[in-house]
């Protein structure tokens, strides 16, 4: 199938680019529709590769490439749950989650995050699955996952830790603090940043460049340079299920879904 | 040395190009969220605009319970 058009997100194949366009107001939080389209997606992905060299994942809210977890629908949906269940569902999600990360971490084509806006959170993990993030000068990444008593739990700590060093890492797992392109550049995360509104256009002008090379090598070389942290992302969510079932969580969760902070996202 | 009185300014005409709101109905007391009706996503949108034309990076730690273009101005200042 090289088109899709689903509730959350839809993606196509334009001259041997998949396309991959997020679209659920209000700015793409990540909860189970998005999960749901997004394995239809990772299992597509695996016949879609086969006649394209690149991989573009953008967004079509002006808000931004995307919010994180959809953390309304996880407080709601905790609050029906047993202890036992609660957590059985979570770790389902994640694990989920992160088989899709992991297939378009994995993907044998170069990927491309083609953000703007907020890319936050689960967002900022999402672009970190990919190859290059090409940033709008007005994108801001951030993970205020510590103001929940959480940590990431999408794979963002040990992609990061692969990309960048652990400094930089520490810097916005530790404060909170959400930084703009031009910091995010400087520090190596992103590979370019457009003008307001060009990313999409300029992670094109990218793809068609990749589309040069024989897609063989640029797969070897990819598979070579990117090692997947397994083991670190299996930790990850034993620590983000032991953190969850703190009442910490669950007050910071009440917190944001009943805030009427002019600043919600602010840690 | 940029003065905070400048700084003031440039924050004031920059919020009032950003946001469509007469510079001459901006003063440095008044609350922007309210005097500029920007929601959360736009505040960190004028927070990105800041750093760009200030050439600082401000953490937005630091913008809590800040909501008056004085007091961040004098955030503002503190970094250049």
């Amino acid at each position: 199938m090289n088109g899709f058009q689903g509730e959350t997100l839809s993606w196509q194949v334009v001259d041997g680019t998949i396309e991959l366009l997020l679209d659920r107001p209000p700015c793409n939080e990540i909860g189970s529709a998005t999960l749901a389209d997004l394995e239809s997606f990772a299992t597509a992905l695996e016949s879609l590769q086969r006649d394209a060299h690149a991989l573009i994942i953008s967004s079509a809210r002006p808000e931004g490439f995307c919010a994180g977890a959809d953390l309304r629908e996880l407080y709601q949906r905790s609050q029906v749950l047993e202890h036992h269940e609660r957590i059985a569902g979570l770790r389902d999600f994640l694990g989920r989650i992160h088989i899709v990360m992991n297939a378009i971490d994995a993907a044998p084509v170069t990927t491309i995050a083609a953000v703007h806006g907020v890319t936050f959170g689960g967002g900022f993990e999402l672009a970190l699955t990919c190859d290059l993030i090409i940033a709008d000068k007005m994108a801001r990444f951030c993970f205020p996952e510590l103001r929940l008593g959480l940590i990431p739990g999408f794979g963002g700590i040990p992609r990061l830790k692969r990309d960048l060093g652990n400094a930089v890492v520490r810097d916005l797992l530790l404060t909170g603090r959400s930084i703009n392109a031009t910091k995010a550049q400087s520090v190596g995360l992103v590979s370019q940043v457009s003008a307001e509104g060009d990313a999409l256009h300029l992670a094109r002008s990218t793809a068609a460049q990749l589309k040069k090379f024989d897609r063989a090598s640029a797969s070897a070389a990819k598979r070579f340079i990117k090692p997947i942290p397994y083991d670190m992302l299996r930790h990850e969510i034993e620590i983000f299920c032991d953190l969850f079932t703190r009442p910490a969580v669950e007050a910071g969760l009440r917190k944001f879904v009943e805030s009427k902070d002019p600043l919600p996202y602010l840690p | 040395m940029t003065t905070l009185q400048t700084t003031t300014e440039q924050i004031l005409q920059l919020a009032s190009e950003q946001f469509k709101v007469p510079r001459e109905t901006l003063t440095a007391d008044d609350d922007f969220f309210q005097k500029l009706g920007i929601n959360s996503l736009q505040a960190l949108d004028l927070l990105t605009r800041l750093e760009q034309h200030f050439q600082i990076e401000l953490p937005d730690y630091e913008l809590q319970g800040v909501s008056d273009f004085r007091t961040l101005a004098e955030r503002i200042q503190s970094r250049l």
